[in-house]
């Protein structure tokens, strides 16, 4: 039955061009409406062997149906495509596809698909395609262009026009390993690079704690900081009053040790909050690296939480979480726990914090975090 | 006569009578199988191969009908998942798929988001990703259904990276996707991706795999954790029975007719009671522990590598150990057997083959292939099939 479907549909195809068709328009809908916990698979199911049947021509309209997918549906319909381009490569409506990829209108992964079409096809066009990527939005096809001026620094015939060209390569990276990678050998080069003004890390916080997180309990009670008294000055641990105190971090990346703070603990949780300035309501990704058990909150709401206790070390942009700023002052909570470990490699308590937009950039606080 | 059992067992089934290998560590899921296979490695046999692969991986290759399926990842965050397809005889790649990871792709440096093996009934294959996308697709390499289990639930991950490979039972998939903060096990419907079961699992990592009792619809599913051993139906996933003792959260148990040999205080044998509903433990010796990969099956034997690269080689219906040696390791992969060969790879890339003599073990071949392999082998009759980090092999004799 379905063969037969698939036959007619190419039939149709033959007779109108895609973008006028109802019928692919529901069909490619059934892919773009999937959603969690496997709704709508039955519909994609059906619809899938047809979209996978269009013409090389109904490439444009399912790139542009990705801007309307899910992470879910992005897949269903880039397998759709690539089956597409796979079987017929002669007719490839390339200027389209390049004119849906310059628009940086289009969602990010929707314009990488559109890349990887040309890469796979065209890769010629598409390598000539990459310096253009330099300022791109989209962080997947920056980081191309980065790769290449870091690799153009690499065979640099001598030490200054590397160093030239790493610095462009720093100024421009938004992906956490090129701006280490250029850092790494301007550093070797004897210049000296503010990471933490670069990449927006957070330094300056206010820390309370140790409270109890017996059998890693106290990841999920709700002591004072977290229970609407978030801005209290003092709040009560099992051993008496506890206060808010100013911590600093004057790590390069940003770690804020909370060790330094309170000793080498376990099976204890703190609180650090901080006040984030913004310049404007904007959307965000706040950005956490911990090895222990976490907890965010951003202007009193939970925005994720993580029970996972020293699996992997502590990395920045370990997490990525999406968010909103407010215009003006923003209060950022974290909770951040010990659990009852104690092999070398488990004492670790501690995290590191920044916000970026979503293309990665860093954005800083505009006023003083510190009251 | 409880040996003569266990081989008409395997002889009989009738995943054994051909040369296909569907699921990690072979389709018995026991690292063994009846078919021979080959005794020397030669790298210049004209039936010798080697592709180049897109992104590394720790998966195995499975075997199907002819065809190699296998699993890469690759990309500055690994977030590109490759599904591949080549061909059995020659190397050539048949088909390849490439989807985005909508699950956590951060790992562990030695490990990668394409570790966990594929898995077939010959009709289908699925692939799962430590980001715990799972994509289930026909033999010609036709998108079938989809799921993302932790873009369904968030903190269903593992920091440093998880590892287990699915199953396939009465036309259900099993996902183990355990880890300390959101931990199950899920049986998907293998028709459409839908979700018929979910049980709430042991909170802690897990990178072991499940494996199948039985045969027909007999078949039952042991999940491990380090909490234990729990025997499901695949269809419902009702508990039947589970073992408590703890056991082992990185080398897989092994099945073996009824018996499973758990990775628990050494090494333990468990087996259904008549009426399905208790266990009873057959033996255990602590000296039999695996190291990182997990035992295989020869015959009426077991084979277990040690986390001191001793390999021993003992009897199944009780225990008792013939023999022990030492081979090359490290090993992170698991090995695999034949009636007569026992055959794996180190993590530097050194293969050896060890015949299995009643007495003793003897290495009757090596290969170098210089690169990091940190996978297991998939046998057939033509030669052996091994992924390192940036190439697929087939070495024939």
């Amino acid at each position: 039955m379905i063969k037969l479907i698939s036959i007619s549909c190419c039939l149709f195809w033959v007779k109108l061009p895609v973008h006028s068709s109802p019928t692919s328009t529901n069909l490619i809908q059934s892919l773009v409406a999937i959603k969690s916990h496997g709704e709508g698979n039955r519909e994609a199911m059906k619809a899938w062997p047809l979209v996978s049947d269009f013409p090389p021509s109904a490439i444009p309209q399912l790139l542009d149906a990705m801007n309307r997918a899910n992470n879910l549906g992005d897949n269903w319909i880039r397998a759709a495509i690539e089956k597409i381009y796979s079987q017929n490569t002669t007719q490839l409506p390339v200027e389209k596809i390049i004119i849906f990829l310059q628009d940086h209108s289009n969602e990010a992964d929707a314009r990488d698909m559109a890349f990887q079409i040309l890469e796979s096809e065209l890769p010629s066009k598409a390598n000539l395609l990459i310096p253009s990527f330099i300022d791109d939005p989209a962080p997947v096809l920056r980081q191309k262009a980065v790769k290449s001026i870091l690799n153009k620094a690499k065979n640099s015939s001598t030490k200054p026009k590397a160093n030239k060209l790493y610095k462009i390569a720093l100024m421009k990276a938004r992906e956490v390993e090129q701006i280490k990678e250029a850092t790494r050998e301007l550093e070797a080069a004897g210049e000296k690079i503010n990471l933490i003004q670069l990449m927006g890390l957070v330094t300056d916080w206010q820390l309370i704690g140790p409270f109890d997180n017996s059998e890693r309990m106290g990841f999920s009670l709700q002591y004072g900081p977290e229970n609407g008294k978030g801005l209290s000055e003092h709040h009560k641990n099992k051993d008496g009053v506890v206060k808010w105190e100013k911590f600093s971090t004057q790590d390069e990346l940003g770690l804020v040790d909370i060790n330094k703070q309170y000793g080498e603990l376990k099976e204890v949780c703190a609180y650090a909050k901080t006040t984030f300035h913004s310049e404007s309501a904007q959307s965000a990704h706040f950005r956490i690296g911990s090895k222990n058990a976490w907890k965010m909150w951003v202007n009193g709401e939970l925005l994720f939480s993580r029970d996972e206790y020293h699996r992997g070390k502590t990395r920045i942009d370990q997490f990525i979480i999406e968010g909103k700023l407010l215009d003006g002052k923003n209060e950022i909570l974290l909770k951040v726990c010990q659990n009852e470990q104690t092999q070398s490699w488990t004492k670790q308590w501690e995290f590191n914090f920044r916000i970026t937009d979503r293309t990665g950039s860093a954005i800083h606080s505009t006023g003083l975090t510190i009251k | 006569m409880k040996n003569g059992f266990l081989f008409l067992t395997s002889l009989l089934s009738p995943l054994v009578l051909n040369a296909d290998w569907l699921q990690f560590r072979g389709s018995l899921g026991n690292g063994g199988t009846s078919v021979s296979s080959i005794t020397q490695f030669s790298e210049e046999n004209k039936n010798s191969w080697k592709a180049e692969l897109p992104g590394r991986g720790l998966s195995s290759p499975i075997l199907v009908d002819g065809k190699i399926f296998l699993t890469a990842s690759s990309g500055p965050k690994q977030e590109t998942l490759h599904i591949l397809c080549f061909s059995q005889n020659e190397g050539d790649l048949i088909w390849a798929r490439k989807f985005k990871a909508t699950g956590r792709t951060i790992c562990h440096e030695k490990t990668c988001v394409a570790a966990p093996t594929m898995v077939s009934d010959k009709k289908v294959v699925v692939a799962q990703f430590s980001s715990n996308d799972i994509f289930c697709l026909d033999l010609d390499g036709d998108l079938l259904w989809l799921r993302g289990l932790t873009y369904d639930f968030p903190n269903a991950a593992n920091g440093l990276g998880m590892s287990s490979s699915p199953l396939i039972s009465t036309g259900v998939l099993i996902a183990q996707v355990e880890n300390d903060a959101d931990s199950f096990t899920t049986g998907i419907d293998l028709k459409n991706g839908e979700e018929l079961w979910r049980n709430i699992r042991p909170k802690g990592a897990n990178w072991t795999s499940p494996v199948l009792l039985g045969t027909g619809k007999d078949q039952k599913v042991a999940l491990q954790s380090t909490k234990g051993i729990s025997l499901i139906n695949p269809t419902t996933g009702r508990e039947l029975w589970n073992y408590q003792d703890g056991a082992s959260s990185i080398p897989s148990s092994t099945p073996v007719g009824d018996i499973l040999l758990v990775p628990s205080n050494g090494l333990t044998a468990l087996k259904t009671r008549t009426g399905g509903n208790s266990h009873t433990q057959v033996w255990q010796d602590n000296k039999l522990g695996p190291g990182t990969g997990s035992p295989a099956i020869s015959g009426d034997r077991f084979l277990v590598i040690n986390k001191a690269n001793v390999l021993t080689c003992a009897k199944i219906d009780n225990g008792e150990i013939l023999w022990r040696m030492r081979i090359k390791g490290p090993a992170s992969g698991s090995p695999v057997a034949t009636r007569s060969h026992l055959y794996f790879f180190n993590e530097d890339g050194l293969g050896q083959i060890i015949k299995l003599e009643h007495d003793e073990g003897k290495v009757v071949a090596t290969i170098d292939l210089q690169e990091t392999i940190l996978s297991t082998p998939a046998l057939a009759k033509d030669g052996l099939y091994i992924r390192s980090d940036n190439h697929l092999w087939k070495i024939s004799q």
